[in-house]
């Protein structure tokens, strides 16, 4: 069978949900090898293995980090030039859309980003993408090259499929001109104990609604385990950060439970949520067009509204 | 400093987004168009620079059919100096590889060859992909700095800060660079009046695929390498159930996560 190159999703060696996902996914197309570029490739090891990769190849190179985007285009350029795969996936993020976008140029091979839902099709690979807004489902297919996927993290549900995961340290040279863009300085996000809002089941947003008070949100996300998000209005008032923002300029997710807090439900928001499977919505405006989009609405004032539905959460779950 | 700002002419979001039936590409004729309100970001930051230094141009390049012409109009009108509309109906189609193909080329005959600032936005807001300035980065063999929050311009340097989900980081590259820019970056000006008339006396050059060297075998629908197999529009959601707050609207919502065993 043929090879399937899953680039890793990874912060400093610690891997990301979405990684078991790709793998998942990419087992449909062959048998999946993991790419992980950075530290950490043998403790990595056991969970890429567990979900189904034959092989990891290991690419510890020290400039990979250090520079922006452009060295591990070219390590994954190399692997594919010698292993010819049947596809190629990587995570429909930033970063992996940008990594995706250079290899796609370098190998000659068309991409796909956002992509719900990977399988084999009768004219090869074959992709599902939320477009619009989430007012469109499109199915399209990569014509040239070697197909290459961005994923959308929550896509798949993982399943472990265990294989050998046998490591192979993968010499790979980077060159000059991708060292261009040099990360000078990281300052890590302090973190909330929450979960990521791209990954999570339960994402609670706060809008314009919230007055800048958050509280009430963050305590309801809480009681359900849930990531917390905002709207762009909320974002631009400077009430919670950037990286937190639910919408077209922001993050689009896709839980199984949507909460909406004082969100009127503009285009851009809904651009970052429609595909979510159940969507509820706390709002005083009972015309606010979010409505248009629930499951289950409360017209309501969110001040009185979550507090209530927290401690009622809170005395359920016991 | 001469700064090129790549722009897109896209459909407006608050209007039905389709696709044309012959072809499943973007119906770009149904629906009115402007200028991708993230380019406006890329726009306003060029115009800060060139401000800032007390010299220099802004010039605007976009790749579109003949309406597209407002999305350079709308970036003249708030302040750029020159347009160029890169115009061919063999272009029709194209996805990002071809795209970022005829912009990169477009970027070159502007600059002589030799650009010193390419500002983008961070994606368009039809295609939202967001992977043309790494495609044009990749092709021009400038450094990519992308989704950038904050740019300093320095001497012979850029450096910009971008806020990704786990860290905050500040990237550096040497000059000539390819920058995008988030919504997050400024706040961009709405055209004066004095702007939209001295927009009218702006030059603004055509170029067809032939005026930039590119072989129309490389761009367009057939010569994309990604193809849409088929489209369908999402069925409306159906109209769940509305309650009015009347003192028990969190414990009803409780109960809806309980029946739908979120609890």
């Amino acid at each position: 069978m043929t090879e399937v190159l899953v680039l890793t999703d990874h912060a400093g060696g610690k891997l990301r949900k979405a990684t078991a996902e790709l793998l998942t996914l990419a087992r449909r197309l062959g048998e999946p090898s993991a790419v992980h570029i950075g530290p950490g490739a043998e403790a990595a090891q056991k969970t890429l293995a567990k979900y189904g990769a034959h092989k990891v190849y290991a690419v510890d190179d020290p400039d990979a980090p250090s520079y922006l985007v452009a060295p591990q285009a070219e390590i994954l350029a190399q692997l594919v030039e010698k292993v010819s795969p049947a596809a190629v996936l990587v995570p429909s993020n930033a970063a992996g859309k940008e990594i995706a976008a250079r290899l796609a140029i370098k190998t000659g091979s068309g991409m796909i980003t956002d992509a719900v839902d990977v399988r084999a099709g009768d004219a090869g690979v074959e992709t599902t993408q939320s477009v619009f807004a989430g007012s469109y489902t499109v199915t399209a297919t990569v014509t040239t090259g070697t197909p290459i996927i961005c994923v959308k993290p929550n896509s798949a549900s993982i399943e472990a499929a265990p294989e050998a995961g046998t490591v192979e340290a993968v010499e790979a040279g980077v060159s000059d001109a991708a060292k261009a863009a040099k990360v000078t300085d990281s300052q890590p996000k302090k973190a909330t104990g929450r979960p990521e809002l791209t990954e999570a089941a339960i994402v609670v947003s706060g809008g314009r609604g919230t007055g800048g008070d958050f509280g009430p949100v963050e305590e309801f996300a809480d009681s359900l385990g849930a990531a917390v998000g905002a709207s762009r209005a909320a974002v631009d008032a400077g009430w919670y950060p950037h990286s937190n923002q639910v919408g077209q300029t922001g993050k689009q997710v896709s839980p199984q439970l949507y909460v909406a807090a004082g969100i009127s439900g503009a285009i851009q928001h809904r651009a970052g949520m429609q595909t979510s499977k159940t969507i509820i919505a706390v709002n005083k405006d009972e015309e606010a067009p979010i409505f248009e989009l629930v499951d289950f609405g409360v017209v309501g004032d969110l001040f009185s509204v979550l507090p209530q539905a927290t401690g009622e959460v809170k005395k359920r779950k016991g | 400093m001469n700064i090129v700002v790549c722009v897109k002419y896209v459909p407006d979001a608050q209007s039905e987004r389709t696709f044309q039936e012959s072809d499943s590409t973007v119906d770009r004729e149904a629906v009115d168009g402007l200028l991708s309100e993230l380019d406006e970001y890329a726009v306003e930051e060029a115009l800060k620079i060139v401000e800032a230094q007390g010299d220099g141009e802004v010039t605007v390049v976009t790749v579109g059919p003949a309406a597209a012409a407002d999305a350079i109009k709308k970036a003249l009108q708030m302040g750029a100096h020159k347009g160029v509309h890169v115009q061919d109906d063999a272009i029709h189609g194209s996805d990002a590889v071809g795209t970022s193909l005829v912009l990169a080329e477009a970027v070159k005959k502007a600059t002589d060859g030799s650009p010193e600032l390419v500002l983008t936005g961070m994606a368009s807001t039809d295609g939202v992909m967001g992977v043309v300035p790494a495609m044009m980065a990749e092709r021009l063999g400038l450094p990519q700095v992308t989704y950038a929050s904050e740019l300093t311009v320095g001497d012979g340097s850029v450096t910009i800060r971008r806020d990704g989900d786990t860290a905050s980081e500040t990237v550096e590259a040497s000059l000539p660079a390819l920058v995008s820019v988030t919504d997050q970056i400024n706040e961009p000006r709405y055209p004066s009046f004095k702007g939209i008339m001295a927009a009218k006396k702006k030059p603004v050059e055509t170029w067809s695929l032939a005026d930039l060297g590119v072989d129309p075998a490389d761009v367009g629908l057939d010569a994309a390498w990604t193809r849409v197999v088929s489209y369908a529009k999402r069925p409306p959601r159906e109209q769940g159930q509305l309650v009015t707050d009347e003192g028990d609207g969190g414990t009803r919502l409780a109960e809806f996560l309980s029946t739908q065993k979120f609890l």
